[in-house]
């Protein structure tokens, strides 16, 4: 069987195969994205887990192709959305899937709307940009799905800095799923928000994208969200996928090193006097990554044969590792019970 | 928003008072006595003291100036010695004529300012970027009576496509608003560009470009209108440049504006009309600034919240 | 046991973090191209001012009429053409930069001290002296400069040093509000308060820890300043109001070219170009300066 016809089989939303993004500085090349891999199913709810600078942002620019240009090179095997080919679009054809067939909400609600232009307008660009409508009935639209994300419709003549935080964010999710996506990605989408607002937001993001049947990228440090909202996890470190596999693998199953560092420095509610254990150490300098495995200096099952470069290793028809150390015979990691 | 406007007329009153004192008192201090020069040739010093006595020309340099102030409210500021007619009626006559070459000069300006300054923001560090910041730079830097100058002998002298002075249609207008607005368009240049060096850096931009918007309509819908925003509230600021750019220009161009007249006023040592030019033109000038800065504060809906408060 | 770890007196340190700062702004600085050509430029033009001076001889050089050379364009023997008593435009220039630079430079220094002390005193009491302070600095910068200028020469008569003062009080009120600017963050932070609170004198404060802040943004209003300096007082000799004939300086060169400017272009042109040289070097510098001493406002 081709690998288009396993991919076909699959029913394929998204096919990334070997993304590298680096970005050329006076201070050096910064390698953000080295080799990813990255397949969701059409419908799937896809976690992207890591520390800050682990490459989670870069890589959904990159799949939007946004990372700017310079100082960024975006270098990849295949990038296909919906069986479209991304990589090989023109300019013109580019705006046409960014905000139609994947749109992405941003991390700061704050900073992510234009001030000058009122909220109803911002979310009717979008459907007059790609829905082949008036402009009054963009506007209508714009006001139907302010309703939707729960803002009354007659705020939409009013400008960002007339709203809240929380109602920002809702307009910005307005925004991303006006012209109903096949691919959502969220960046952070509750990080800059209070802890209640954070989980309205969820909630309606979470309503929503079972409503459209939308597939989703939930970028996030925070596995509380993973676990409420999504299907599959990737743990990035470094620029790379370490671990990937059902939130059940993951979360359950834990292969690679670096996951479990991330659960055991989680605190324990039922045992609040055990101490936290963080991962030692710091992520690898991105100017200089190490030729082998970019965990080892940390890792505390590091050997000789980390310096090799890495391969991913499948444990289970959905579960994949990125780490050597299975090579040695009867090796498992000891993950704290909870 | 009325107490705005309100709380900015009365902050006016102290500082128009306080520029006619000085340019009052500045003047007087010059040599020379304009009653002597007004006194028949042959006049005693005690016909002297008479006309000083009926001019109100008597007394402390104070006495004088709230003599003065007092005519003023009337719209009385004496008499031209060297033209024989009223001040007032003299600097009414003249002031359109510069108000059009500062309008003039600032559509100008914004006309190379603006296109100038996003083309560097969005060429950030290539030529382009480089040219004109250098371009603006030496605008900037070019003494405006020479520019115009370079300007007459080129434009006028040379290809004797334009008037070299006067104010005789809209031709004669040309040179002298291309001269002062190229001194101006330096400034907004540099203003206009690294206010769209700001914006070009803001996240609305990506979520834009996320939406699928155009990069030209990213640059010229999304971020000029941000851009925008320094120019507008500098247009007060660049109103009192022009306004004060005139005065050099009139004279090169001659340009029957109150620049030129106040500049004769002083070769032809008319202390009276002197004064009161100055004094009027910095009054009109600041009030012209003022009622721009109210009429944004109505237009922007941001500077209204900020003075409600 | 405090005073065993102390491995500096406070004096070292600062004189120390002085030296750094001085040689970082200087790291940052020789980075800008441009900013090194107007450095480079100016110093040429400060050379040449001086070697002028020793060179050429008032009388017999600079304002002696010779009329049989008269009206020459620009030739190898008067590189820069001769002007109507025939005198040559070249040597009139290099002497004549000694106007410029020094009205530029001193009516600076008095403006800058002026305004700098005022915003400072205004920046650092507040309240009604700092409400005085700023209103008289709106009646001054309300006039126009030019018109300031002229009613300032008319009242005291022409000479280059009531030009000085002339100018320098112009900017007074742009020195005192850039000092006000920077003192505001600084005035209520705590250190200013525990320097307070502990009984320093209120001198030593704003010279010891407020002037400190407030350097940067005056120094570049320096190098800006005599740019602004040097154009305005061209512009009052300009009008016949600046440094009096036949004293060589550039804005009344250009007053007197002006005269024959259908035939003799060139005794508007070179004068002229002195003086925008002469400002963009010092706005070149204001720039690299800018951007040396505050590397996160750089663009």
């Amino acid at each position: 069987m081709s690998e288009k016809a396993i991919a076909k089989e699959r029913d394929l939303i998204l096919d990334v195969k070997n993304l590298n993004v680096r970005f050329e500085t006076d201070d050096g090349i910064v390698r953000a994205v080295n080799g990813l891999d990255l397949q969701i199913e059409r419908g799937h709810a896809i976690g992207l887990v890591g520390e800050t600078g682990a490459g989670k942002t870069t890589t959904a620019l990159a799949l939007l192709r946004l990372v700017p240009d310079p100082p960024g090179v975006v270098e990849c095997e295949k990038l296909e959305l919906d069986g479209r080919d991304v990589l090989g679009m023109s300019i013109k054809e580019l705006e046409k899937v960014r905000g139609k067939d994947i749109s992405m909400i941003f991390q700061d609600p704050m900073t992510a709307l234009n001030p000058v232009f009122t909220v109803g307008d911002q979310i009717a660009e979008s459907i007059f940009l790609h829905e082949n409508v008036s402009y009054v009935e963009a506007q209508k639209r714009a006001v139907a799905m302010l309703e939707l994300v729960g803002i009354p419709g007659e705020r939409a003549g009013e400008y960002p800095h007339q709203f809240s935080g929380g109602m920002k964010q809702r307009v910005v999710i307005a925004i991303a799923l006006a012209c109903h996506p096949q691919l959502l990605i969220a960046d952070e989408p509750t990080t800059a928000l209070d802890v209640t607002i954070q989980a309205q937001v969820l909630d309606l993001m979470k309503n929503l994208r079972e409503q459209y049947k939308t597939s989703l990228i939930m970028i996030t440090h925070d596995l509380g969200i993973v676990a409420e909202i999504c299907d599959e996890v990737a743990v990035m470190y470094a620029g790379n996928v370490v671990e990937k596999g059902t939130l059940e693998d993951v979360f359950n199953r834990t292969k690679h090193p670096y996951t479990e560092g991330l659960f055991n420095s989680l605190p324990n509610i039922r045992d609040r006097k055990a101490m936290l254990t963080p991962i030692k150490g710091l992520m690898p300098d991105p100017t200089a990554l190490p030729e082998g495995c970019p965990f080892s200096p940390r890792c505390p099952y590091a050997g000789d044969d980390c310096a090799a470069p890495q391969v991913i290793r499948s444990i289970s028809e959905t579960h994949f590792v990125r780490c050597c150390a299975y090579d040695r015979p009867g090796f498992h990691i000891e993950r704290k019970e909870r | 928003m009325l107490r705005y406007i309100i709380k900015r007329i009365l902050m006016m009153i102290p500082v128009l008072l306080g520029v006619s004192f000085v340019v009052y008192y500045l003047m007087d201090l010059a040599p020379g006595d304009i009653v002597a020069q007004m006194a028949p040739q042959d006049a005693t010093p005690e016909q002297i003291e008479m006309l000083r006595e009926e001019l109100g020309m008597n007394g402390s340099v104070f006495e004088r100036y709230f003599r003065y102030l007092g005519n003023l409210v009337k719209g009385d500021l004496g008499m031209s010695l060297s033209q024989k007619r009223p001040v007032m009626e003299l600097f009414l006559e003249r002031f359109p004529a510069t108000v059009e070459l500062a309008f003039g000069s600032i559509f100008v300006a914004l006309l190379i300012s603006i296109p100038l300054g996003i083309a560097a923001a969005t060429h950030h560090r290539t030529w382009l970027d480089g040219t004109s910041m250098v371009t603006a730079m030496i605008g900037v830097s070019m003494p405006s009576f020479w520019l115009g100058l370079l300007l007459i002998m080129l434009f006028a002298l040379k290809l004797g496509w334009l008037p070299s002075g006067g104010r005789e249609g809209f031709v004669a207008l040309i040179l002298p608003a291309l001269t002062l607005g190229a001194n101006q368009a330096g400034n907004l240049t540099r203003i206009t560009r690294s206010s769209m060096l700001d914006v070009i850096r803001q996240d609305y931009l990506r979520t834009a470009r996320a939406k699928g918007v155009s990069e030209k309509q990213v640059i010229r819908k999304h971020a000029l209108k941000n851009a925008l925003i320094p120019i507008i509230t500098v247009f007060g600021s660049t109103l009192g440049n022009a306004f004060g750019g005139a005065i050099m220009i009139e004279t090169v161009f001659s340009w029957p504006g109150v620049g030129r007249l106040t500049v004769r006023a002083i070769n032809d040592r008319d202390m009276t009309l002197a004064t009161g030019c100055i004094i009027m033109f910095t009054m009109f000038m600041t009030l012209t600034i003022l009622l721009v800065d109210i009429a944004y504060a109505f237009v922007d809906p941001r500077i209204k919240a900020r003075y409600s408060k | 046991m405090e005073t065993t770890r102390r491995k500096f007196t406070s004096a070292e340190l600062q004189q120390y973090k002085k030296r750094s700062m001085f040689s970082e702004v200087w790291r940052n600085y020789k980075k800008s191209p441009s900013a090194m050509i107007g450095l480079v430029i100016i110093i040429i033009i400060i050379i040449a001012a001086i070697v002028a001076q020793f060179v050429y001889d008032y009388d017999t050089d600079i304002v002696q009429q010779n009329i049989k050379e008269r009206f020459q364009r620009p030739n190898a023997e008067h590189l820069l053409g001769t002007d109507q008593y025939g005198r040559d435009v070249l040597t009139r220039i290099l002497y004549g930069a000694k106007y410029s630079l020094s009205v530029g430079i001193v009516s600076v220094a008095i403006s800058c001290v002026l305004g700098s002390s005022l915003g400072l005193i205004a920046g650092y009491y507040g309240g009604f002296t700092e409400n005085l302070i700023l209103r008289v600095c709106e009646v001054f910068a309300g006039i126009p400069s030019v018109l300031l200028g002229i009613a300032i020469m008319s009242a005291f008569g022409q000479s280059i040093v009531v030009l000085m003062f002339a100018i320098g009080l112009v900017y007074v009120p742009m020195f005192a509000r850039t000092a006000r600017a920077a003192v505001l963050p600084v005035r209520d932070q705590e250190y200013i308060e525990a320097a307070r609170v502990s009984g320093v004198g209120d001198l030593k404060i704003i010279f010891g820890h407020v002037l400190p802040n407030a350097m940067s943004p005056i120094i570049v209003q320096v190098t800006m300043g005599v740019a602004n300096g040097i154009l305005t007082a061209s512009s009052l000799s300009f009008l016949g109001l600046g440094v009096p004939v036949p004293a060589p300086e550039w804005g009344a060169m250009l007053s007197n070219g002006r005269e024959f400017i259908r035939d003799y272009g060139y005794l508007t042109l070179f004068p002229g170009l002195a003086i925008m040289i002469t400002v963009l070097v010092f706005n070149l510098m204001g720039d690299g300066l800018r951007d040396a001493l505050d590397p996160k406002l750089k663009q």
